[in-house]
């Protein structure tokens, strides 16, 4: 029987960037639906009940949701390319620790202190990260996809807290061109300046300053 | 039981994210050194600091001096290192289930808690949300004895510590749950009586002591 994949998704949500890219790195051909967040399609909402939230990824009529589970699933059953995840446990552990602590972390605002918080957490980043040329070490792994499902994001960041990632955390931002060179995360991730424009006209929607 | 070089768990008596790691560990048949931190307010140990430098907390599980944070992290740790009995199902479907239920106690469970115990006026929403999540985990129990199915495994272990709370949540909510959800007070009494399980968790009444110190000296009390 044929795979039959379904992913229900927003272009700019970093969740969804994050399955796109495991989809694209293991070479599994999916439909992408795009789904009107003010108006959820019933699909959706039987598919995940208990969040309502995209991504949901279908996997021939058996949904699976939460990012961070989606990519593990994808990882566990196309096992035979393109590994995400380390295969020893104690790395695995180091794997989802770091991707765990940019979904913790990295929630970006716009108030000072939040800013400062933010660099501290990209400075942790950028040291676990050290000399390789990606978290996963050779090769794009479970880390390096939860960490630049974000990075679309950085440009809005900086443009609303007026600073530069570049100038405090080169090495990251080298990293993240480094991804964004490969196919599979480029073709995955949305235009930086439509994120900006999107969250321009998120922030006007709710008057926020 | 099993003897297994350096296990070690740097824990705190009422933190039910340790508890996680200790069953997982019981269930394994395998043996460890529990090490208390006395001082989680103000007196870290260096081991503790150096040992987890980016969040400097407990549990934090040493396997042969070499760290594991994040309890749910360490339990899956555990798991894949001593695969005798297995927590997660064997099918990758079972597996992701199982991540996500794990996933939602941890994002919802604690706090609501929290919400209750911490709030100085009886909290009406914070009741209604507290009873809300745990009826929606009542729904993915479903008629099963546990949330992995015939046997206890991942999704329990994560969740049972937290039930210890449940007792000052309670008292100062103004509610059981058993009344409220008696599916959920079954499945609690099911987990208790695994040894695993009961010996690594705390005197609820300990629990609601501490709760109560603790309000003292936020001045909620």
């Amino acid at each position: 029987m044929a795979d039959e994949v379904v992913l229900l998704d927003f272009w700019a949500s970093m969740f969804g960037i994050r399955v796109r890219i495991a989809l694209a790195e293991k070479g599994i051909k999916y439909e992408y639906r795009e789904e009107d967040l003010r108006n959820k399609s019933s699909l959706l909402l039987q598919m995940n009940p208990v969040h309502k939230k995209i991504p949901v990824l279908i996997h021939n009529d058996k949904p699976i949701c939460e990012s961070n589970v989606q990519v593990q699933y994808i990882d566990e059953v196309w096992h035979d390319t393109a590994p995400l995840l380390p295969s020893d446990p104690y790395q695995k552990a180091n794997a989802r620790l770091w991707a765990d602590f940019v979904d913790k972390k990295t929630k970006g605002e716009e108030q000072a202190r939040a800013k400062k918080e933010f660099m501290e957490s990209l400075k942790l980043l950028e040291g676990e990260l050290g000399d390789k040329a990606y978290f996963g070490g050779e090769n794009l792994g479970y880390m390096d996809i939860a960490l630049v499902s974000y990075y679309c994001w950085f440009h809005v960041y900086e443009k609303f807290g007026d600073f530069s990632i570049e100038a405090e955390c080169p090495k990251l931002i080298a990293w993240a061109k480094r991804c964004m060179q490969k196919e599979n995360v480029a073709n995955s991730v949305p235009d930086q300046q439509k994120v900006y424009e999107f969250a321009l006209h998120l922030k006007k929607i709710f008057g926020i300053e | 039981m099993s003897k297994a070089a350096g296990l070690l768990i740097l824990d705190y008596w009422v933190s039910p994210f340790c508890q996680r790691v200790k069953i997982a560990l019981n269930e394994k048949g395998l043996q460890y050194e529990d090490r208390h931190e006395n001082d989680l307010f103000g007196g870290k140990s260096e081991l503790l600091l150096n040992s987890n430098p980016v969040y400097q907390k407990v549990p934090v599980f040493l396997h042969d001096g070499k760290p594991v944070c994040e309890s749910t992290i360490i339990v899956s740790y555990i798991d894949e290192t001593w695969s005798s009995p297995p927590l997660l199902p064997p099918c990758s479907y079972g597996r992701a289930q199982a991540r996500f239920w794990a996933d939602y106690i941890d994002k919802k469970v604690f706090d609501a808690t929290g919400n209750i115990w911490r709030s100085k006026e009886v909290n009406v929403e914070a009741k209604n949300e507290f009873i809300g999540i745990l009826k929606q985990l009542e729904e993915a129990l479903g008629d099963k004895d546990y949330f992995n199915g015939a046997t206890f495994g991942f999704v329990d272990i994560i969740a049972i510590p937290l039930t210890c709370w449940f007792l000052a949540v309670e008292r100062i909510g103004g509610f059981t749950v058993a009344e409220e959800c008696p599916k959920f007070s079954s499945w609690t009494k099911r987990c208790l009586q695994r040894e695993s399980v009961a010996k690594a968790l705390p005197d609820p009444e300990k629990v609601y002591e501490f709760v109560l110190m603790f309000r003292k000296m936020q001045g909620i009390d």
